[in-house]
């Protein structure tokens, strides 16, 4: 698990230097770059981010969700998202869930289970739970067609 | 209930009589933009989808912008990518070399973006075209991919605050400063998900420059749009640009704010945002300490335009660029360029001892044309001062007007223009 504060932005998920490459497995190699340097390195398969406040504002860069999903992240919990990462999020099927008191109450190292239907975050480490927000079925059919293309495919 | 300017343009592009805030729809778009970055990946997306072709071929627009022209290999074969896209789908606004501009002065300069409109882009920044009176908003390059296969994009409909703007700004008080006062105001996140409605007698006193630098950074406080009603002025500038029909959207009287401001835009003063936030705002006479520049950017889609680069050059006129500053100056379109030639502006710069670039995108992102070194510090009429935003790490961005940063590049430090006399 990863714990940073608030307005993580695009730029330091992914800086525009590497913008040059649209390639998921080569962005995921620059990702958290500005922020934390050693995320790169420690970053496993399945782990979370948790941040606080307006988590992905800025630049619309689909490339920070994507680097984030190819970095092995299964899921994004924050205070709040800023709307366009929270959107290419859901368009490109990497699961995020907004909640306040998960935000403050998972600390760095907990393991961490999310129930997307219903929003509940469980902090297993500590044998905590957190109502977070489920989405609407809207977007739950999004996430389930595995992102916006295959939905509008399937329509 | 009434609804706000954003919800009407909205229920009518969702073909419904009225939508509420929060109230998921599907809207029809008038247009769809992307740029060199965004473009390849959505590009990348269409392929997926069963039907190879875009929804209409005239409601697209592809500009190469960004890293423009190439500065590196992987650049240029991420526009070779998309320039081959336009040429199969034949799209009618593709703006390569020679045609480009930074995309956000140059859809409104091209007639592309009009009152009434519901638009999408693949770059943040997209938000601008609310100067206009359209509805503009910013999405990622999977929503840009649907939106050129199928003509349409879902929303949330937003609630919005309401800034009423009174007064007329001070000399060398501008748009930039109105927006970053904002955001110093309210905070980067402080109008999240919702539209910034601009309304008030203070608004006849702005440039449509100036209302292009207030909606473009709307962003910058989490809006998800800035939106102006269309006066006289909004008008005369779309029938100069465009041979478009418009439609005038009013937000009903009885519309619903979640919260309402009123500023005094003659109270109103040079302002600068310092590192790492555009909300650290402080007005320049509260700076008391001197802070020392390596350069000053002039240019981008927030302040790259004409009167952004002839308040410059009323400044830099007759002054030289102090000795170890650099100071870049970008204008935003080639018809800017033009313009600004014509006008004896370039001149002026290059006599100053400042360089014009081409129009591009270029150190506003980081991305070329006036990196920064670990360390330096720039002053800048972007709309960005994130850590690493402009090159190094450990360099530093503060955000201010043309007025400013011109006035800064003279004195080398972070100067407001009444320090030269002005």
């Amino acid at each position: 698990m990863f714990k940073y504060g608030d307005n993580v932005d695009t730029d330091v998920i992914i800086p525009a230097r590497y913008l040059n490459s649209s390639d998921p497995a080569e962005l995921a190699t620059h990702c958290m770059e500005d922020i934390d340097r050693e995320f790169i390195n420690k970053v496993h398969k399945g782990d979370i981010i948790v941040a606080e406040k307006n988590f992905g504002c800025g630049s619309s860069r689909e490339h920070a969700p994507i680097a984030i999903k190819a970095a092995g992240v299964s899921c994004v919990i924050a205070e709040t998202f800023a709307r366009i990462f929270y959107r290419n999020a859901i368009n490109i099927g990497l699961p995020i869930i907004e909640c306040p008191e998960a935000s403050k109450g998972i600390e760095a190292g907990d393991e961490v289970e999310i129930d997307f239907d219903s929003g509940v975050i469980y902090d297993r480490t500590k044998g905590t739970s957190f109502q977070g927000q489920a989405f609407p079925e809207f977007m739950q059919k999004i996430i389930r067609a595995e992102g916006l293309i295959n939905y509008i495919n399937q329509k | 209930m009434g609804m706000t300017m954003t919800q009407k343009i909205l229920a009518a592009a969702a073909g419904l009589e009225r939508v509420e805030a929060g109230q998921l729809t599907e809207a029809k778009l008038d247009l769809v933009l992307g740029n060199d970055i965004t473009s390849p990946v959505a590009i990348h997306e269409m392929d997926k989808f069963t039907e190879d072709r875009v929804f209409d071929r005239d409601k697209i627009a592809l500009v190469m912008d960004h890293f423009i022209p190439n500065k590196d290999i992987k650049s240029a074969e991420h526009c070779k990518c998309v320039r081959e896209f336009a040429c199969k789908h034949d799209i009618t606004n593709y703006f390569d070399v020679g045609q480009m501009g930074i995309e956000h002065a140059l859809l409104p300069e091209q007639g592309l973006t009009v009152a009434g409109d519901v638009i999408i882009g693949a770059d943040s920044h997209t938000c601008t075209y609310g100067a206009l009176g359209a509805f503009s908003t910013g999405v990622g390059s999977t929503d840009m991919a649907a939106g050129m296969a199928t003509g349409r994009a879902w929303f949330k409909v937003p609630s919005a605050i309401k800034f009423n703007l009174t007064g007329k700004p001070a000399e060398w008080v501008s748009g930039k400063d109105v927006i970053l006062h904002i955001i110093g105001m309210i905070g980067v996140d402080g109008a999240l998900y919702k539209s910034m409605e601009f309304v008030g007698d203070g608004i006849a006193h702005l440039s449509m420059d100036d209302r292009f630098t207030i909606a473009n950074m709307a962003i910058e406080a989490g809006g998800k749009n800035g939106i102006f009603p269309v006066d006289e002025k909004a008008v005369a500038y779309m029938k100069e640009h465009s041979k478009r029909e418009f439609r005038i959207y009013e937000a009903d009287a009885d519309a619903v704010y979640d919260e309402e401001y009123t500023i005094d835009l003659s109270s109103l003063k040079p302002t600068v945002a310092f590192p790492h936030l555009p909300e650290n705002t402080r007005t320049t006479d509260e700076i008391t300490e001197d802070i020392i520049i390596d350069q000053a950017v002039i240019g981008s889609c927030t302040n790259g335009r004409m009167d952004d680069l002839r308040a410059a050059a009323e400044i830099l006129k007759g002054h030289k660029v102090k000795k170890g500053v650099r100071c870049i100056v970008i204008p935003a379109t080639q018809a800017i360029y033009l313009q600004a030639m014509e006008e004896g502006l370039l001149k002026i710069f290059i006599e100053a001892g400042a360089v014009v670039s081409t129009p591009t995108c270029g150190p506003c992102l980081g991305g070329y044309m006036g990196i920064l070194a670990e360390g330096e510090r720039c002053i800048s009429t972007t709309n960005r001062n994130f850590v690493g935003r402009m090159g190094h790490v450990k360099s530093e961005v503060y955000l201010a007007s043309p007025a400013v940063a011109a006035a800064s590049a003279v004195t080398g430090r972070i100067s407001a223009p009444a320090e030269l006399g002005l």
